[in-house]
């Protein structure tokens, strides 16, 4: 089988070069071989759309769970300050 | 009282406790879900910051600049973390994945290969249930992959840094990048439909 056909074919390179796409500029020949498999292939198609949906998803967990109601307890707060103090008066 | 330079760019470091801790505390913890660390990292991250005050520019704001160097401790942590023992996990992920596609062919095993969520098409904003699975997804990768992936989805490192700070070859950089996303969504597709 040849390189080409290999690709057509191959849902493994295929979900390979769509993460490759979101970070790097793919050669010429892998956006065509990329290109043609997704234009043949409904599964690949949907991976595709799912892992842009996941990137987003998974910025938006990041991007919440930094919550307001976190805290750090008063004591180690202010046993922090003191230290930085100590440091400052160090100079 | 005289000026130092930091207050001329803006720094304040008798407000910083006040100003950033508890930020400082909640990014921390977001990236490495243990409190104790997260604390050290705070500390270390203020220690840090003091040490090289007078280089401070005033390009940046005081907390992005905290952050800043938050962001390097934290990447230590992820090196210690996935510099040990790696292959146990990976070997397991990757286990996993064998199931995934036909040996030969590369082809999606229909039993595997990917079914509509229900959230393609929506804007995205998702619910708590299925952030609750994102959530044990992301913990179930092996740390060397969960290292690679956050830093480059969420911190945006450059892959460089990345292959550098975790020592692992370009080529092995998206295999894991790949991998980890092939994990992950399989393990939603499995908990959420």
């Amino acid at each position: 089988m040849n390189n080409l056909k290999k690709i057509i074919y191959n849902c493994k390179q295929a979900t390979f070069l769509i993460e490759k796409k979101s970070f790097s500029k793919l050669s010429f020949r892998e956006v065509i071989e990329l290109r043609i498999h997704l234009y043949g292939c409904s599964f690949c198609k949907l991976y595709s759309k799912q892992s842009k949906v996941i990137n987003d998803m998974v910025q938006q967990l990041f991007r919440s769970s930094i919550k307001p109601e976190i805290r750090l307890d008063d004591g180690f707060k202010k046993e922090l300050q003191e230290r930085i103090e100590e440091e400052l008066n160090k100079n | 009282m005289f000026l130092n330079s930091y207050m001329i760019n803006h720094l304040n470091p008798h407000q910083w406790v006040n100003a950033h801790a508890d930020y400082l505390y909640a990014f921390a913890i977001s990236r490495i879900n243990n409190e104790e660390q997260a604390k050290d990292l705070v500390q270390d991250t203020f220690l840090a910051a003091l040490e090289k005050i007078n280089n401070f520019e005033g390009k940046s704001s005081e907390r992005t600049w905290l952050i800043a160097i938050l962001k390097n401790k934290i990447i230590d942590v992820y090196r210690k973390k996935s510099s040990g023992l790696r292959t146990t996990d990976i070997k397991e992920a990757e286990q996993e994945q064998n199931d995934f596609f036909e040996e030969h062919t590369g082809h999606w095993i229909a039993e595997y290969g990917p079914k509509e969520f229900g959230i393609e098409d929506k804007d995205h904003i998702i619910s708590k249930e299925f952030e609750q699975i994102l959530q044990k997804c992301l913990q179930k990768l092996p740390v060397l992959w969960k290292a690679v992936f956050t830093m480059k989805h969420i911190e945006d490192e450059s892959t460089d840094t990345i292959c550098a700070e975790l020592k692992v070859t370009s080529s092995n950089f998206w295999v894991i990048i790949h991998r980890t996303k092939l994990n992950l969504r399989a393990c939603l597709q499995k908990n959420w439909i």
